[in-house]
């Protein structure tokens, strides 16, 4: 009888045979391959929930601390800093001007912070080179005004509590595309509790459909 | 314990899975994604603080305000100006797009000088000394009427400049381009006398009756034509536009009355006839009419009865006594003339005839009427100081009354009529009817000078450029022309320093004449254009200078006016298309397209449609009943008495059969690959014919053929 014919008359039960009748010490090779999956699926596994990100991001410290909750505790809001202008665009992160209207090179305070900016920024007449966490990129048009003044948001909508904080924390820029975390979010996965948890396009198209009705055309941003 | 096969598969499996369900998956595919959209080398514009600046554009006579934005002092967008009493926000694609024309690949970057038929850069000061030198002889050797000047206009402080010059000098042969603004002034002049233009209160009228103006194709300010046309819906009034094709204006007419190319101004004779029979003039504005009004009214009825003028014109007997009696029951009809753009060859006959039917409604110088207005005055030029070569040479005949007059001249000429020529943002060796003659006789003059900011097709066939620095780079006062109601005289200001080594034009003259010394620098005592500016605008120049523009006159003119019927009342000779073809070539004005000077920006030869520019060849259009074994879209050889090209066909039902539609604005021959070797140059197939009575070419089409090729 050939083989062929073997096979086929006694289909499957003949490898269920050949199987049984391997020799017991081949078991360890499957005992080794599942070792080595289960070593490699961890290492993986954990590469990418806890050093993926850290690899992906490269932190920069602010140049120096800013006390967002000291400023607006003095101020009295969000908009003595962060402004629209006359014209309808944001100042954004304030000019050197803007602080000027309070400080001078003396320092105002006793903390480090203040003698740096006073030293550094004031006296030697340079802008603070801050890091802008929620800096879209330049394919996106965002207007403030129509978001504040149109449709009366506020900042905490999209900017979370950070007129609350009192340290600055690190910026993180993602090294691939060199936009800050802030628009992916801190959540690796991109996974939102609160509406300031990500800027990405998704999530101004489902705060536009909910108010709007509508998701918004692509050139209503990208002009 | 065995290391194998299955070990290495357990320890990639492992790995994919592990990797599978951790982020790295999803977030680099986004990242990656995001990263393909940010190459180092996509250039993205540096931030920096934004500011606005005022200003006029001169690409085209619209002279619409512009707001220029910047970013840390760089023009990086231009928006129509609010407000300004031109065009009130508005800007054409021409206008959006003027930034392109500072970087153009066909700058003039440097003066330039030819030898041995190529151009070398020299320097500024070698330049004026070279063309001073030139003039200085001419001078010397009593020729000074030899020295002639084209200029686009005659309005404004720099086309006064070149014309206090050439009077200093001692030339007469000062010319000015073929505009819709220099045919209403002529036609006013004619009508009325000298010192008056026409502008039409088109916002306001309640009947307007085109011969064929392309109100939505670049006719008079663009940019008031659109918003005019926009608001005459909701006016409820009424557009007719007799042309011979279905253009876009006739497209948003009331009514598109198809017309035989050539016999608009035969009909506009006609319907004055209609409107004299009909008793539908206005006898309180008859009063003011003196020399001829009775042998002009013996004459239309005569010379062109309704039913002989249907025959000719294509449009019934009926039809015309309809139409001529609907405008003038009108509360406030205009008619206006001017063919397409209306500048180029156009007809005095057909422009008088035309404005003679305004006359004869009386709703002259009335709200929603014509309006007889003085020509601008705020330019107050001393007198030159003129020595005896002046007075001599000032006092020769001209050479024509136009360009074309001056090429024929000197082409006809054994003599040099001509031996040194300045030409200003004008490109008469494209625009001009048969420019292969304007080429052939500027080969004949010496020494030619261009002011020009671009190397066009008139720049190559001079000898020294002189480079002029683009709208946004220079100051200069703007009048309003083409036929707007208002007056209205805005400053073009420079909104960043030359990106070049170039100069205004109005510097250059008065550097020139500085270098000529002697009266000629006595007439030019300023320091620079800018002094000779507030100089002579002292009038309006502190509106000119704090809100960049000055309201000459708005709203109707008082003055009473004459009108004379003297011109008319002759029958000037009526200018067909000529030869012996059986069909008509006519050209087409195409928004996109800029005729003259400057021509396209790469951005608005973009937006042309491939019905009419397809890849490098023009698309001619022809009524399918007309189109003889041609095919569409096949190729096609266009033959006039003139000359012959390849084209490709467009059938085309909205052109009357027996017509082909061409575009101008085609066929440049300068080295710029975004714009120059496209489609065939019109004027090229068109030979000019002076019109009687006029002196311009009035030559708007030729008899033409067409075959498969
Ligand atoms: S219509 Fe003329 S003047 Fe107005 S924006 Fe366009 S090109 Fe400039």
């Amino acid at each position: 009888m050939s083989e062929l014919e073997n096979k086929t008359e006694h289909g499957s039960v003949d490898g269920a045979t050949e199987g049984a009748a391997e020799d017991p010490k081949n078991d360890t090779g499957l005992g080794l391959g599942v070792i080595f999956f289960i070593v490699a699926f961890l290492i993986c596994f954990l590469s990418g929930w806890l050093l993926f990100p850290k690899l992906l991001y490269s932190k920069h410290e602010q140049p120096f601390n800013f006390d967002h909750a000291l400023h607006v505790q003095e101020t009295g809001d969000c908009e003595s800093c962060h402004f629209l202008r006359d014209d309808g665009t944001f100042s954004g992160i304030p000019k050197m001007a803007s602080c000027l209207d309070c400080h001078t090179d003396e320092p105002m305070g006793e903390t480090r912070d203040e003698a740096i900016f006073a030293s550094e920024y004031v006296a030697k007449e340079r802008e603070v080179p801050w890091y802008v966490y929620a800096k879209q990129p330049d394919c996106v048009f965002f207007s403030h005004a129509a978001h504040i003044e149109a449709a009366g948001m506020d900042c905490v909508t999209c900017h979370g509590h950070i007129g609350e904080s009192t340290t600055s924390r690190p910026y993180e820029e993602n090294r691939l595309t060199g936009y800050s975390r802030d628009i992916w979010g801190k959540n690796i996965w991109g996974i939102k509790k609160n509406s300031w948890d990500r800027m990405k396009m998704d999530d101004c198209a489902v705060c536009h459909k909910e108010e709007t009705g509508h998701q918004g055309y692509c050139f209503q941003c990208h002009k | 314990m065995k290391v194998d096969r299955r070990s290495f598969l357990g320890l990639g499996l492992g790995a994919v899975a592990g990797i599978a369900i951790s982020p790295v998956g999803a977030k680099l595919t986004d990242d990656s994604s995001i990263w393909t959209q940010n190459w180092p080398w996509t250039p993205v514009p540096p931030d920096g603080k934004i500011s606005y600046d005022h200003s006029v554009c001169s690409l085209c006579p619209g002279t619409c305000g512009i707001t220029v934005r910047k970013i840390d002092g760089r023009p990086v967008k231009i928006e129509g100006r609010d407000t300004y009493p031109v065009n009130n926000g508005g800007a054409c694609l021409h206008g959006i797009a003027g930034l392109q024309y500072l970087y153009d690949p066909c700058r003039v970057t440097t003066p330039l000088k030819k030898i041995n038929d190529r151009f070398e850069p020299i320097s500024w000061k070698e330049a004026i000394a070279l063309a001073a030198g030139h003039l200085g002889r001419i001078r010397k050797n009593d020729q000074a009427h030899t020295l002639a000047c084209i200029t686009d206009t005659d309005q404004g402080s720099v086309a006064g400049l070149f014309s206090h010059f050439m009077t200093a000098f001692g030339s007469p042969n000062h010319f000015v381009m073929p505009t819709l603004e220099s045919w209403l002034a002529l036609t006013a002049q004619t009508l009325h006398g000298k010192g008056y233009t026409l502008g039409f209160d088109l916002e306001n009228a309640d009947f307007i009756l085109s011969f064929g103006a392309g109100i939505l194709e670049g006719w008079g300010s663009p940019v008031a034509c659109f918003k005019a046309n926009s608001s005459r819906k909701q006016r409820k009034a009424k557009l007719y536009q007799i042309e011979h094709r279905l253009s876009t204006t006739a497209a948003a007419a009331d009514r598109w009355i198809p017309v035989t190319p050539g016999t608009e101004a035969d009909l506009a004779m006609a319907m004055c006839g209609v409107l004299l029979t009909e008793n539908l003039f206005d006898s309180e504005f008859a009063a003011g009419f003196k020399g001829g009004f009775n042998r002009f009214n013996a004459m239309v009825q005569q010379k062109y009865p309704v039913e002989k003028v249907a025959a000719a014109t294509g449009i019934s007997a009926a039809d015309i006594k309809k139409i001529a009696i609907a405008f003038a029951r009108a509360k406030m009809p205009v008619a206006i003339p001017g063919k397409g753009r209306g500048d180029g060859a156009q007809s005095l006959k057909e422009f008088a005839a035309v404005h003679t039917l305004n006359c004869l409604t009386g709703n002259v110088n009335k709200k929603g009427g014509t309006f007889i207005k003085p020509v601008h005055d705020y330019l107050a030029f001393p007198d030159p100081v003129l020595d005896t070569a002046a007075k001599d040479g000032f006092g020769k005949a001209k050479l024509g009354a136009s360009v074309q007059e001056m090429v024929t001249n000197i082409n006809q000429s054994a003599d040099p009529l001509v031996t040194a020529l300045f030409v200003y943002n004008a490109n008469p060796c494209y625009t001009l009817n048969d420019p292969s003659q304007t080429r052939a006789a500027f080969e004949k003059i010496p020494f030619v000078v261009s002011f020009s900011s671009f190397m066009d097709e008139t720049a190559m066939a001079s000898d020294l450029i002189l480079p002029v620095s683009t709208f946004l780079e220079r100051l200069e006062d703007v009048p309003s022309r083409a036929g707007l109601a208002n007056s209205v005289v805005g400053l073009t200001r420079p909104v960043l320093d030359p990106v070049f080594d170039t100069r205004s034009a109005g510097d250059t003259v008065i550097q020139l004449a500085k270098t000529l010394g002697g009266d000629m620098a006595r007439s030019f005592a300023w320091n620079n254009y800018r002094a000779c500016l507030e100089d002579v605008a002292a009038g309006v120049w502190e509106d000119l200078s704090g809100n960049g523009y000055a309201l000459l006159a708005e709203g109707p003119p008082t003055d009473s006016v004459e009108t004379s019927f003297a011109f008319l009342s002759d029958n000037p000779q009526t200018i067909y298309p000529q030869g012996d073809y059986a069909l008509t070539l006519v050209p087409i004005d195409n928004m996109r397209l800029p005729g003259t000077v400057p021509a396209a920006s790469p951005f608005a030869i973009k937006t042309v449609s491939d019905r009419v520019l397809k890849g490098k060849d023009v698309c001619v259009e022809i009524n399918p009943d007309t189109a003889n074994g041609l095919t569409d879209g096949g190729f096609a050889t266009l033959t006039t008495p003139t000359g012959s090209a390849r084209v490709r066909v467009n059938f085309n039902e909205g052109i009357m059969p027996g017509v082909i539609g061409m575009v101008k604005g085609l066929g440049h021959t300068f080295d710029n690959k975004y714009v120059a070797g496209k489609g065939v140059n019109i004027h090229e197939l068109i030979s000019p014919v002076i019109e009687p009575g006029s002196g311009l070419d009035a030559a708007c089409g030729t008899t033409a053929a067409i075959s498969k090729a």
